[in-house]
């Protein structure tokens, strides 16, 4: 690890100011960046450790939904009754990130800032119309992810929280690599009255809806509505873990099996 | 570029000039010579060096030390008693024979108290998806879990009123 300055505010508004520094980074729980710092394929000038801001804790129940803190760890989403009662879905996606150590550390603002095509968070911000809030402004969950490892967020901004809209029923189903129990493909199912939204992580570079999925859930809400579908094999990630074909496979059968959990 | 870290360490307030970008797990082994906390794959993949940072296991390879200034930290050497008597998971590991070579058994261990912590009754299944964190390249498991199960029953039938609060 190349040496660096590290800082840890008190406010969000310290916080901003900090990160103004050229090659400064925001350190959530670190088990993403810190790996990458130690393989020095990093070199920021500052870590800003946004573990000592109260601004950044906290679950809320809001309009009905959930608002979650950036800095909130995957143990806590998975543990809050909560988030158990009001979205049991997300609970359920936390406590199936990583292991139980990494989610000790790991936070939601963390993960959806890295935006890593194989992680879990993702999914749930496209399927439960998440809204982004940001020391600056506010962005549609939908509008959030940009690529790989690329999102709508500007150089410096800071995610504050994360708003989960409550679906009347939804449900996580991943099929994951063993070793880094990343997603080799995930699909997040919700429903919402009559909308259904079907959001893939994993399958791509970037999350992303099916909306074939969702045409078909919408008109009937059981996994065999699904028969017969697929996404396109073209353009979806290859890797020695799965090919491109087995992981368009991989969307239905993982599609079918969240539409069956969420019952 | 340096800092100051103090934390307690298995009850001990410590205190050390250390430069920023020091892991935890090295701060307790070089900083404080507690080698009991191993470095196994230094990539959070093996557990070999799980720590308790606030009473929640962590791996200590992917923590910075300054990340736990002012924590409460818990390490191999601070779950046995003063009189030496080896903790109830300790013990069970010893008795079930939970190791072979016995480097991930540091790591093994804290977990698996974290674990009984969180649950105080797990079943095998739970043990085995608790130890997800935590690889074991010789024993093939089997023993470890029984051990776990173990150290579980010993663990309550030791402070039922305790495990309860936690």
């Amino acid at each position: 690890m190349y040496a660096f300055t590290y800082q840890r505010p008190k406010s969000l508004a310290d916080a901003a100011a900090a990160i103004q520094a050229e090659e400064a980074k925001l350190l959530g729980g670190g088990q993403t960046l810190l790996p990458t710092l130690k393989q020095r394929l990093a070199q920021p000038s500052d870590l800003i450790d946004l573990g000592g801001i109260a601004e950044l804790k906290g679950i809320r129940e809001a309009d009905g939904g959930l608002e979650i803190g950036a800095f909130a760890r995957h143990a806590e989403v998975a543990h809050s009754d909560l988030v158990k009662r009001v979205i049991p879905a997300l609970a359920s996606l936390a406590e199936g990130i990583g292991d139980r150590q990494v989610r000790n550390m790991g936070t939601l603002g963390g993960s959806i800032a890295n935006a890593d095509p194989s992680a879990d968070y993702p999914s749930a911000v496209v399927a439960l119309k998440a809204a982004v809030t940001t020391d600056r402004r506010t962005i549609a969950g939908d509008d959030f992810f940009t690529g790989m490892f690329e999102t709508a967020l500007e150089p410096g901004e800071i995610i504050k929280s994360v708003r989960f809209a409550r679906p009347d029923k939804a449900a996580y189903a991943k099929f994951r690599n063993p070793a880094s129990r990343y997603a080799i493909v995930g699909v997040f199912v919700a429903r919402f009255g009559g909308e259904v939204r079907v959001a893939v992580t994993g399958a791509a570079g970037s999350v992303f809806r099916a909306e074939a999925f969702e045409s078909a859930l919408a008109a009937d809400f059981r996994a065999d509505a699904l028969n017969g579908l697929s996404v396109e094999a073209d353009g979806l990630n290859a890797d020695i873990h799965a090919s491109a074909e087995y992981r368009a496979h991989l969307v239905t059968v993982m599609a079918k099996r969240a539409v069956a959990a969420a019952g | 570029m340096s800092c100051t870290v103090s934390m307690t360490v298995n009850g001990k307030t410590v205190s050390r000039e250390v430069e920023e970008r020091t892991l935890l797990v090295t701060f307790l082994r070089e900083h404080l010579g507690l080698t009991g906390t191993h470095v196994g794959c230094d990539t959070s993949q093996c557990g070999a060096c799980v720590v308790h940072v606030d009473g929640r296991s962590v791996k200590s390879c992917t923590a910075l030390a300054v990340q736990a200034d002012g924590a409460e930290v818990t390490t191999i050497e601070g779950l046995a008693a003063a009189d030496g008597t080896l903790h109830p998971m300790q013990a069970a590991f010893r008795e079930h024979h939970g190791l072979q070579c016995g480097f991930c058994t540091p790591g093994m261990v804290m977990s698996a108290v974290d674990l009984v912590r969180e649950n105080p009754n797990p079943t095998e299944a739970e043990i085995r998806e608790g130890l997800e964190g935590n690889i074991c390249r010789c024993t093939g498991y089997h023993n470890i879990v029984k051990a776990v199960k173990a150290g579980a029953e010993a663990m309550s039938a030791a402070q039922p009123a305790a495990v309860a609060a936690e």
